[in-house]
């Protein structure tokens, strides 16, 4: 839980300090309120944790990092983790579709 | 070498652990606690601690929040999901952590509305489409995640969502590290500072511990060979003698931490006068809960909570090993009664306890080797 994820920034959303992301090839919508100083634009790396981006890396940063999920054998869990609401048999239909990314008003 | 070969920048690990051997002079052991549960999890799956020499010792430290969570706040937050009104929400990681009646997913299977959540968003989310049910974010999580839950608030406040409410157990870790310190049992001579917390609250509150406490802090980043080579900066600074707050992170932690999410804390939060972890007991000014002007979004204020305080099973010494003062293999109830698979305590149950960790990579020989 406490490790952040790299993701890129695929769409920033009109809707403000929103943002889909590219996380382990899942896509889906993210506050971007924490980068108020620094705001996202396309294509740029931000480390993502539950559902936030916390910070800007640069894209070797996200590279590796995305190795060493892999290495600890964490890049599925992490990637499930992500869309876990789409896999909670009690969730609503429309929570599968958001964890694709579509954007929810 | 099979693990660090894996690695692009083996040569890089090689160095580190030569210069490590090369800096811990043999007259002296060097007791390292790396604080966070990332880095105990990395340790254990790269089996770092079979590179170093016998007189450098990791102790595993109180950073994984999910096992420091003590007993009676899981107990209280499982009776709130036990109103057919509510719908209880909470992190993946939570939901096997044993409580005195059972854990989360148990109490999901009696049919009880507890739901597994990635954001505290998607717990916002599930109030909007539930109106007519009052949905609860059990909230866990040190500085880095505190943020994210009173973004979360923040919204629900802004958007007048009233049937959503959240369970605040967000604890701070410079408390814990100076109960630690003071802790006269306690045998460390420095520490490994957390990546993504730092992230968040900066270099900054750590310098209490060089100053008064004359430890050096190295914050570190999760890869083995940034681990390595926060080791090395910790001794090259214990030899000298010279205690100083050193960022090894630098790629990701900014000195003065993050702005946006230290000022929605402040907006949010205020500390509350004491808190109970697990392992550590009461520490002063060691949590958060919500301002008063949050009132209405706050589950404790909502239900009453009575301040459960219940004991860990006999037998386990989660305590002790959340401490340091005992390795998890050395706990009584280790590999037998307590396993992941059968947890009896949180160690056993988060990835980033060091209890799990032992189990899944620990019994590996010499895995680095």
């Amino acid at each position: 839980m406490c490790l952040a994820i790299p993701g890129q920034i695929h769409e920033v959303l009109a809707a403000e300090n929103l943002a889909v992301v590219d996380v382990l090839g899942v896509r889906r919508q993210i506050g971007t309120d924490l980068l108020l100083d620094d705001p996202p634009v396309k294509g740029d790396w931000v480390l993502v944790h539950v559902g936030f981006a916390m910070s800007k890396i640069s894209e070797k940063d996200a590279q590796e990092q995305i190795e060493l999920l892999r290495m600890l054998g964490e890049a599925a869990e992490s990637r499930d983790e992500v869309s876990s609401s789409a896999q909670d048999p009690q969730a609503e239909p429309d929570d599968a579709t958001d964890s694709r990314g579509e954007p929810t008003p | 070498m099979k693990f660090v070969d894996e690695f692009r920048d083996a040569d890089l690990i090689r160095r580190a652990a030569r210069e490590i051997h090369k800096l811990a002079t043999k007259d002296r052991t060097y007791r390292i606690m790396e604080i966070c549960g990332g880095h105990t999890h990395s340790i254990f799956r790269f089996g770092l601690a079979d590179l170093l020499p016998e007189n450098v010792e990791l102790i595993h430290g109180p950073g994984c929040p999910v096992c420091v969570l003590p007993k009676g706040r899981m107990d209280e937050g499982l009776e709130m999901a036990e109103d057919p009104n509510v719908i209880l929400t909470t992190f993946g990681d939570m939901m096997r952590v044993p409580g005195s009646k059972g854990s989360p997913l148990e109490s999901k299977a009696r049919g009880v509305s507890v739901r597994m959540v990635y954001s505290p968003l998607d717990a916002l989310k599930i109030a909007k489409e539930n109106p007519e049910r009052e949905v609860i974010f059990f909230a866990i999580g040190f500085e880095t995640t505190a943020p994210s839950t009173a973004l979360t608030l923040r919204q629900a406040r802004a958007q007048g969502i009233s049937n959503f409410a959240v369970y605040c157990n967000h604890v701070l870790v410079m408390p814990a590290l100076r109960a630690l310190l003071d802790d006269p049992a306690m045998r460390l001579d420095a520490f490994i500072g957390p990546g993504h917390v730092s992230t968040v609250i900066g270099c900054r509150p750590y310098e209490f511990i060089a100053r008064d406490y004359r430890r050096p802090v190295v914050i570190s980043g999760f890869e083995p060979s940034d681990l390595l080579q926060s080791i090395v900066m910790i001794l090259r600074q214990l030899n000298a003698e010279e205690p100083s707050i050193e960022n090894q992170y630098r790629r990701s932690v900014p000195q003065e931490g993050n702005r946006a999410a230290l000022a929605v804390m402040e907006e949010v939060f205020e500390v509350r006068d004491t808190f109970e972890w697990r392992g550590l007991g009461l520490i002063p000014k060691s949590a958060m809960k919500l301002r008063e002007a949050y009132a209405p979004w706050d589950a404790e204020a909502r239900v009453g909570i009575k301040g459960l305080r219940v004991l860990d099973p006999e037998g386990a010494q989660c305590g002790e090993v959340l401490t340091g003062r005992t390795k998890p293999h050395e706990c009584r109830l280790f590999g037998h009664d307590c396993t992941p698979e059968t947890p009896v305590g949180a160690l056993m149950v988060s990835s980033e306890g060091a209890c799990a960790a032992q189990y899944r990579y620990g019994r590996r020989p010499n895995a680095l080797t």
